[in-house]
């Protein structure tokens, strides 16, 4: 059976892939596109591991078929930092090791950026709130949710 | 030389640093397991059982074999079978009998999720259609969960070879106890009588899963002439090859396996689960094979750890000195026996000077997934009931939680239960740490609860390979056989530059595959900092010494008249004017032209990883009406030795809390009455989420620990072993009722306040 | 040798379109709209759909209309929508705000609410929320468009009225009273990321005096679907929100109740809490209500 052919932007580049009707962005990103920085901890929506940006929102790439994504516009991780410079929440992630093994940081990444966009001023509850749907079993979110602060804080500052 | 002996003025050491491997983790570009593809690669999948306990009658394959795109099926007559091992018993059983069947069920399959069959096909969808098409006829044979009732006559027994094991030989009936374990010393009969109070009760908890992010994920490539390249996600990748190599009946040398990136373990990732199977796929097609399992599959059927039956019995004087300790405690096994029944044996009452004090462990099994290590592997529920009740202990004799812990606190030259002596150790700095603490004398408001608990961990070292190269633009490798679960090569490299003097960003820390290295023991129970750590210093030691005899052919001196200053050899003043130092840039710039390559390496079996306690301060709200419990505020004391990096030591605390907090309120394996797991998803089993929990404070406390050139201790473990039972004693405070059964689950947490209510109380 | 049986996937652009497709392909086709459920439930393999038709393409199933009578919400309307949208928002925050408890950030924005209704979990937190707004489902089918209220729409757990070739357009919510609130509250042992393990929806409208007009109640996950407690209607009525009341409304929910046991809850505490969530929620419409 024939692959169904979808045109869409990610990190800003036209990119086409051809997918079978039942396969997830997920699986499209790594398996079609070898784009793994993408993960997939669960597959059923569960644990945000694999949240990308599709049209502005984020999703859980896992819960997207790739048939429904014609013309959409996705952002993933690996176009999260403009070049060699990263994005300030890549940053202070660093500066405040709120990652240990990292395999939640992508998803967790994406997902603050998203709800930086929406609320640049957030209080301790609304990113705990916000990061709800992204599990961390490593760092008991502690130093997660203050690279969160500081980076809200940051981009205040600067605009 | 580092000084050994100087507690200040380090450069690199207890400096906050940014990890060498941050960058590519937050920009997508570290590989983990599953990240990694083979061109010609075929994917792997395993069908598992639905039935908790039951014969195999037959397999059909044919279906699955013709199925297009399938490449290979396997069943249990392609993996190798082993003996059973025999007594007298190691402390850690790696029974390669056990193992087989585990990895694939022979003539029995003992779980819900025990793999039956394997496939190979040219893609995923193809693989889990093929599953479908195999056909096994079970035949359904009674199970059991519980372990006290798995331990009793009438239970279905799992192995028909399995006796019980005890100084007297085997039992003449086969068993599902496996053995016991027992810590003994003084007089019990006399302690209780000494005793002006006595406590007694039982605990009980639940199997609870590591809960690591990243799936289990393998790809392994065998070839004609009998060699295998294997890359996964591991905490130990010299353990992987030993088990696999030794399953599959290979040549060590000739397997070599390539540890990935790993997305947490826990503990959970130091055993072998689809990689024999992956090779055996491999070998079977002439292609590579990926395995990558579902998080259904690593509920089903990876380790949780154990779950327990205890009863505890503890008497003190009035002045609460303890007198007498009595536990006795089932763990399950799981389907295979091997619980850690020793280290649960050492933790219940190795915190306290107990004259007369006994524990004894039994290893169960049970129709549940084989455990496997948890953090601190038996420990977090055995601190649940002695911490539990010395807590009651501590409330009926009115007296501080801390102040009884005190009075009865192990010094240095005390004994554990298991004969353990201890050096320097911190657990009185810790308690004085915790009262003076604002935490501890805060107000609570009402319905509200304050717990406190005490773990103890006694970390392990053993063997670590170190491999570290000077290459000629002054820059160093640091190789490891350890995989960086937590920011491990973060600490190699400060312990490496510390040792040079030079900048931390002239060392790259690298995990190496076996290959490469000599034997590693696994990233767990936080020994990689103390032993790896031990041996990055070693090894850079013996560069430095080869420097110092560099610099000393260059100035026709003799190696004592160099000494080693701050990332630069320098002629002692005595023995020659004029010249000054050589860096280490110049250094490595001269060696090639002057006798080849410097390279330092180290291979050790270390010991005296030392003990450490952690002390944990919790304060929750209640919802008398539905049971709810929020956790307010958490505070963490404990004695790190010596904190390298202390992020990351915060980190390992402030991870260890939070799991403690989901272990404690609602983590657990629920299973229906044909003991078919019910919750497979994160969805139903439920860690704790952002949103459940608050900022974890951390007060590190520093007593090094001798052993080590910087005073390195552990610290991933003894963070959870006293979370439980800390969060429990703060629910018990908030309901003014005592509670023995983890979980505290809301309806659990509901129908003690209703009966205390009904009850007048 | 055997083969692989393939999925196809179709987005039409009308209703009448999904219809014809539905009924071609029987029970096999699945309308696909958030995903949220579905995607799920296929990778878990508990289903094997060989069609998915994607509605998201209707225009019809993704607008919210507001007159000033009804609001009609369509099918395929997702939660962070539903969140976005100010005006439904004042007028039925309980509605909002059930929807808004589905799932994570990530999954509002994929998950509908035609789908949590369709889904037809007896957990669905929408669903007491419209029962007690007195919404109805419009159906399109091959005869054509029909009406059923939200509390006749689920018929046990994971079934439907929904008679072959039929799938959800929209849903209405009625013409409300000048003072009038509503509420939704449900309880998982965790903060978020959880199912619910009771849910409670109550709308209230009051009188001038103060006293209460009219009351609907209804809870999720204490039965096999969703359903309304008639007798808090009655108990509600002409009275205020005094202890007596609160204590026979506590009593209807529980007698209203008939859970089961599982990995959720058991059945003593769902009985329990739906009787306090039942409470806590009319508090909280009856305060919005005195408030308009
Ligand atoms: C992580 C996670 C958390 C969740 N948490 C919650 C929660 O807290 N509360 C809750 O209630 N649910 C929860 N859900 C379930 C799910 O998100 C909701 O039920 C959601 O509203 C489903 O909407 P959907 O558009 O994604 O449905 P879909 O998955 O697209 O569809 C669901 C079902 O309804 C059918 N269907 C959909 N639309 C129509 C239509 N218009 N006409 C006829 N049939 C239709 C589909 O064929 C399918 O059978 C959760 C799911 C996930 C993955
Ligand atoms: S992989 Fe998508 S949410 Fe877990
Ligand atoms: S850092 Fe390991 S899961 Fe978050």
């Amino acid at each position: 059976m024939p692959k169904h052919q979808i045109t869409t932007t990610i990190n800003g580049d036209e990119v086409d892939f051809g997918c079978h009707a039942g396969q997830t962005l997920l699986d499209v990103l790594r398996t079609e596109l070898g784009m793994t920085g993408t993960k997939n901890g669960c597959g059923s929506g569960d644990c945000g591991a694999c949240t990308v940006i599709v049209d502005g929102r984020p999703v859980n790439a896992c819960l997207v078929l790739g048939v429904e994504l014609q013309g959409a516009e996705i952002e993933t991780i690996e176009g999260m930092a403009k070049g060699r410079t990263l994005h300030p929440l890549q940053q202070k992630f660093l500066d405040h090791a709120a990652l240990q093994c990292g395999i939640c940081t992508p998803g967790i990444l994406n997902m603050a950026k998203a709800l930086l966009e929406k609320n640049p001023d957030p209080t301790e509850t609304e990113v705990r709130y916000g990061l709800a749907g992204n599990l961390c079993r490593c760092t008991g979110y502690d130093k997660i949710v203050r690279a969160v602060l500081d980076a809200a804080a940051d981009m205040r500052a600067n605009g | 030389m580092a000084n050994e002996n100087s507690t200040t003025n380090y450069k690199w050491v207890g400096k906050r640093t940014r990890r060498p491997d941050g960058v590519d983790k937050v920009t997508g570009r570290a590989r983990y397991g599953d990240d990694m593809t083979v061109p010609g690669m075929l994917y792997g999948k395993i069908l598992r059982s639905p039935h908790a306990h039951a014969k195999i009658l037959s397999i059909d394959t044919s279906k699955a074999n013709a199925l297009k795109g399938v490449k290979a099926v396997l069943t249990s007559a392609e993996i190798p079978d082993h003996p059973l091992s025999q007594p007298p018993y190691a402390p850690i059983i790696n029974d390669m009998h056990d193992i087989s069947r585990n990895v694939m069920a022979r003539d029995k399959v003992l779980y819900d999720g025990h793999a039956v069959a394997a496939v190979a096909a040219t893609s995923e969808r193809i693989a889990r259609q093929a599953l479908k098409l195999i056909d096994v006829e079970y035949e359904v044979l009674p199970h059991v969960l519980d372990p006290l009732e798995a331990a009793g006559r009438a239970a279905p027994i799992l192995h028909e070879d399995q006796f019980t094991y005890s100084a007297d030989g085997l039992s003449d009936k086969p068993s599902n106890l496996f053995r016991s374990i027992t810590g003994q010393r003084g007089d019990l009969d006399q302690g209780f009588a000494e005793a002006d109070i006595i406590v007694e009760r039982e605990f009980t908890s639940e199997p609870v899963h590591q809960g690591y992010i990243e799936p289990l994920a393998c790809i392994a490539t065998a070839s004609e002439d009998n060699c295998v390249e294997l890359w996964t996600t591991t905490q130990g990748h010299f353990v992987i090859r030993a088990l696999c190599a030794k399953l599959l009946n290979m040549d060590l040398a000739k397997v070599r396996v390539t540890a990935s990136e790993i997305g947490g373990g826990f503990g959970g990732k130091n055993t072998v689960y689809g990689e024999p199977v992956a090779i055996r796929l491999s070998q079977m097609t002439g292609r590579p094979v990926r395995m990558v399992m579902t998080r259904t599959e690593v509920f089903r059927a990876s380790g949780p750890t154990v779950g327990s039956r205890t009863r505890i019995k503890i008497g003190a004087r009035k002045d609460g000195t303890i007198t007498a300790a009595d536990a006795e405690t089932w763990y399950q096994a799981g389907a295979f026996k091997g619980a850690p029944v020793g280290r649960a044996a050492e933790t219940f009452f190795s915190s306290y000077t107990i004259k007369n004090a006994r524990a004894v462990v039994h290893d169960v099994c049970v129709n549940r997934p084989k455990v496997a290590a948890y953090r601190a592997p038996g420990a977090p529920m055995a601190a649940y009931a002695a911490e539990g009740a010395i807590n009651e202990l501590a409330s009926r004799l009115a007296m501080d939680p801390v102040d009884i812990r005190i009075k009865n606190a192990v010094r240095e030259g005390d004994e554990s239960l298991m004969g353990t002596k201890y050096g320097q150790i911190g657990l009185l700095d810790v308690l004085e740490k915790v009262k003076s603490h604002d935490h501890y004398s805060a107000p609570l408001g009402n319905n509200q609860g304050r717990g406190f608990a005490l773990g103890y961990w006694m970390h392990g070292g053993g063997l670590s390979s170190v491999s570290a190269h000077l290459l000629d633009d002054g820059t160093v490798t640091v190789a490891t056989g350890n995989p960086d679960i937590g920011g491990s090569r973060s600490s190699m490299r400060v312990m490496a530059a510390e040792e040079l003097g030079v900048d931390i960003e002239l060392i790259k820390p690298i995990v190496a595959d076996t290959g490469s290295m000599g034997y590693s023991h696994l990233t767990a129970g936080s020994r990689t900092t103390f032993a790896t750590g031990m041996a990055v210093i070693f090894a850079v030691r013996e560069i430095i010494e080869k420097l110092r005899a560099l610099a000393a052919k260059k100035w026709r001196l003799t190696i004592d008249q160099v000494t080693w200053e701050a990332g630069q050899a320098v002629a002692s003043s005595s023995s020659r004017g004029g010249i000054q130092s050589l860096s280490l840039k110049e250094l490595a710039a001269m060696a090639t032209k002057m006798g080849g390559a410097i390279a330092g390496h180290s291979e050790i079996n270390a010991g005296g990883a030392g003990a450490a306690f952690s002390a944990q301060l919790v304060d929750v709200e209640i919802d008398p009406e539905t049971g709810f419990v929020t956790p307010l505020r958490y505070t963490v004391v404990q004695d790190v030795g010596r904190a390298i990096s202390p992020d990351y030591v915060e980190g390992q605390m402030q991870g260890g809390a939070v799991q403690g907090i989901g272990w404690a309120l609602n983590e657990a394996y629920i299973y229906d009455d044909q003991a078919r797991l019910q919750n497979t998803g994160f969805l139903d089993y439920r860690m704790p989420v952002a949103s459940d929990v608050p900022m974890i404070d951390t007060v590190l406390v520093e007593v090094p620990n001798p052993n080590h050139p910087y005073g390195v201790r552990g610290v991933g473990e003894p963070c959870l072993v006293s979370a439980p039972a800390a969060v429990a004693n703060a629910v018990e405070n908030a309901i003014g009722q005592t509670m023995s059964s983890l979980p505290l689950s809301p309806p659990k947490i509901l129908k003690r306040i209703d009966e205390a209510q009904a009850a007048g109380g | 040798m055997g083969t692989v049986t393939e999925l196809k996937y179709e987005s039409p652009e009308t209703a009448q379109a999904v219809v014809a497709l539905l009924s071609g392909v029987g029970p096999m086709a699945r309308i696909f709209a958030g995903g949220t459920d579905l995607l799920v439930q296929m990778h878990e393999e508990l289903i094997e759909p060989t069609l998915l038709i994607d509605i998201k393409g209707i225009p019809e199933t993704r607008e919210i209309d507001v007159t000033a009578d009804e609001i009609r919400i369509g099918a395929a309307v997702t939660g962070a929508e539903l969140g976005e949208h100010q005006e439904l928002k004042s007028r039925w925050p309980g509605i909002v705000e059930a929807v808004e408890l589905i799932g994570s950030y990530q999954v509002q924005g994929r998950a509908t609410i035609g789908g949590n209704l369709c889904n037809a979990s007896p957990a669905a937190d929408s669903v007491p929320a419209l029962i007690a707004a007195a919404a109805k489902v419009i159906i399109a089918g091959p005869n054509g468009t029909r009406e059923v209220p939200a509390e006749e729409f689920s018929v046990g757990p994971g079934r439907t009225c929904l008679a072959a070739g039929e799938f959800v357009t929209s849903i209405v919510l009625p013409k409300q009273n000048q003072r009038s609130g509503d509420a939704y509250l449900r309880f998982i042992p965790r903060t978020e990321m959880d199912i619910a393990v009771v849910g409670a929806g109550a709308c209230v409208s009051l009188n001038d005096d103060g006293t209460c007009a009219s009351a609907r109640l209804a809870l999720g996950a204490v039965a096999p679907t969703a359903k309304r407690v008639a007798a808090a209607t009655d108990i509600l009525q002409g009275n205020r929100l005094d202890d007596g009341v609160l204590a026979a409304l506590a009593k209807a929910a529980n007698d209203a109740c008939a859970p089961i046991d599982d990995k959720r809850g058991t059945i003593e505490f769902r009985t329990k809490v739906a009787g306090v969530l039942a409470c806590r929620a009319v508090k909280i419409a009856w305060q919005r209500a005195e408030n308009r």
